[in-house]
């Protein structure tokens, strides 16, 4: 024997299908809605004001807030990549970075090429900072490292230079890691090539041997395992010309400071 | 009184009850807070737990946390936990926790959603203020917003809840003003929950910590901020909820057509 079973359209049902009809009706109106080139531009203009306004309203110099000690997070979790292959990293690790070298170069008058050694013994700053990833997580740390500015004094930045390059020695699937700050940002007190944490030397899962602080914006400009700072006109021909691995990649702002 | 646009007081007559200003703000608001409801989502989603304090990740316990495990969905308010299977943590397959329905973009987008939280938050912020503006000079916040003190006796203000809970709105004379308890959610929102969730949301901002370090003391830092943006949101989601429900039952269509073209039937006076 067989049981056929009839769909039965009760009112419950009914409403329940209307329901689900509409909300996909409005999914995909939605998402064709965001798609277009118009929108796009509209949102992308609301993206623009945000970063006019910020630096409208905040000193070129306004320090991030500096925590105590007694704030630090017990536990300082690790992002994105923790553990780079490429260029020769694990072989740098196993040496302690006695061979790193970071490059300087661009458009500088005197391109430089500074050993771990080097940098550690110049000006350092530490820094009890909060650290906030683009995804909502909140951690705060300790930081020791060379200030950039030093770093660009040294190297004598060219006027026709409006841009500030880290190349990094981690990638995704082959697409290097990089990130990129303005002028503005690059010679804040703040933003140092730290080398140190919590008062140890930088760990690799962190970004041994240096990482950049950049503290007035989010997490994925603290670019990791910093191998060349590069000074440039224009960000065109770099990557996808967005600025930044997660910019070309996933259309993050490139601007981070909210 | 006089006032030539309105003949008499006796209810069933249209009034003009909604000025312009309000009624393009309130449709100018309409849009943005549901655009900054449904990209926050999103946004919440990329990081489903909430803590207190000035920081807060992985290795904190949440005060909030919705997620998904063996196949559950779940929600975790401190110590209990509440499955929600179907609703938050998992539905249609996918583990998210606010489902694509009630997401912009309905997919997983941190980078699109954080694009229309902002450009939509300009939206909110620029309208808003001038609304506060209008609505001072023009003293509309003082006469029709703010409730008189006899409105605020007790007394009073237990026979409006009553009125309310047994659906029994104001007729005739009484309904040209807004009651007690809408000017009460009316101020509520306006000067408190549309603000706290702006100062919030500034508050999430580094380069603004950075301009005004003072919103991290107010809000007890960045994660405190984040968790009361979050019920900020949930208590604006209420205030709709209710103000929907009254529409409907103070009736759909004169109260659409009074924040539409600001006209007003009064609802004639009944024998009780």
């Amino acid at each position: 024997m067989t049981i056929v079973t009839r769909p039965v359209l009760t009112r419950r049902r009914l409403i329940g299908s209307i329901g689900a009809g509409a909300g996909s009706l409005l999914l995909s109106g939605c998402d064709r809605i965001a798609a277009s080139p118009t929108v796009q531009n509209v949102l992308g203009a609301g993206e623009g004001l945000t970063f006019r306004a910020q630096r409208l309203l905040s000193d070129r110099t306004a320090l991030a807030r500096e925590f105590s000690a007694l704030d630090m997070s017990p536990v300082f979790r690790t992002n994105g990549n923790t553990a780079p292959t490429a260029n020769g990293y694990e072989r740098h690790a196993a040496e302690k970075f006695a061979n790193w070298r970071l490059v300087v170069d661009g458009l500088v008058r005197r391109p430089q090429s500074l050993s771990m050694a080097q940098i550690r013994t110049m000006p350092a700053r530490t820094q009890i900072t909060r650290h906030d990833c683009v995804e909502g997580w909140s951690a705060i740390g300790k930081w020791t490292g060379l200030p950039l500015k030093l770093v660009l004094n040294a190297a004598g930045v060219l006027p026709s230079a409006r841009y500030v390059v880290f190349h990094c020695a981690d990638d995704f699937d082959g697409d290097p890691y990089y990130e990129s700050v303005d002028l503005i940002d690059a010679y804040h007190p703040q933003t140092i090539l730290a080398w140190g944490m919590n008062d140890e030397l930088l760990s690799v899962g962190h970004g041994a041997p240096l990482r950049l602080r950049v503290e007035r914006q989010l997490g994925y400009k603290q670019a990791k395992y910093v191998m060349r700072v590069s000074l440039v006109a224009s960000m065109a021909e770099i990557g996808a010309g967005k600025g930044g691995y997660w910019e070309d990649s996933a259309g993050y702002q490139w601007y981070a400071g909210i | 009184m006089h006032d030539p646009q309105q003949r008499s007081f006796g209810g069933g007559d249209l009034i003009y009850r909604q000025r312009r200003p309000v009624r393009l703000w309130h449709w100018i608001n309409a849009l943005s807070v549901f655009v900054m409801l449904m990209s926050g989502l999103m946004i919440f989603n990329a990081h489903p737990q909430l803590y207190w304090g000035q920081y807060g990740a992985n290795a904190e316990t949440p005060w909030l946390a919705i997620g998904a495990k063996d196949d559950a969905g779940f929600l975790k308010l401190g110590p209990v936990t509440i499955p929600t299977t179907g609703v938050l943590g998992l539905s249609g397959g996918v583990e998210r926790a606010f489902p694509p329905l009630v997401t912009i973009p309905s997919s997983y987008d941190l980078a699109g959603a954080r694009q229309w939280h902002f450009a939509f938050a300009w939206l909110l912020v620029v309208p808003g203020l001038l609304f506060w503006l209008w609505g001072l000079i023009t003293k509309h916040v003082q006469r029709d917003l703010a409730p008189t003190p006899a409105e605020l006796h007790p007394r009073h203000l237990w026979q409006d809840i009553k009125d309310h809970a047994r659906l029994r709105f104001h007729t005739g004379e009484a309904a040209r003003r807004y009651n007690v308890l809408q000017k009460l959610s009316y101020i509520g929102v306006l000067f408190g929950l549309l603000p706290a969730m702006v100062l919030t949301g500034l508050t999430m901002s580094p380069g603004m910590d950075a301009a005004w370090p003072w919103l991290l003391d107010l809000f007890g830092g960045r994660q405190s901020a984040r968790s009361i943006h979050f019920i900020c949101a949930a208590l604006l989601v209420l205030f709709i909820v209710v103000h929907l429900l009254m529409v409907v039952l103070a009736g759909p269509l004169n109260e659409l057509r009074s924040i539409i073209t600001g006209w007003y039937r009064l609802p004639k006076e009944k024998a009780r």
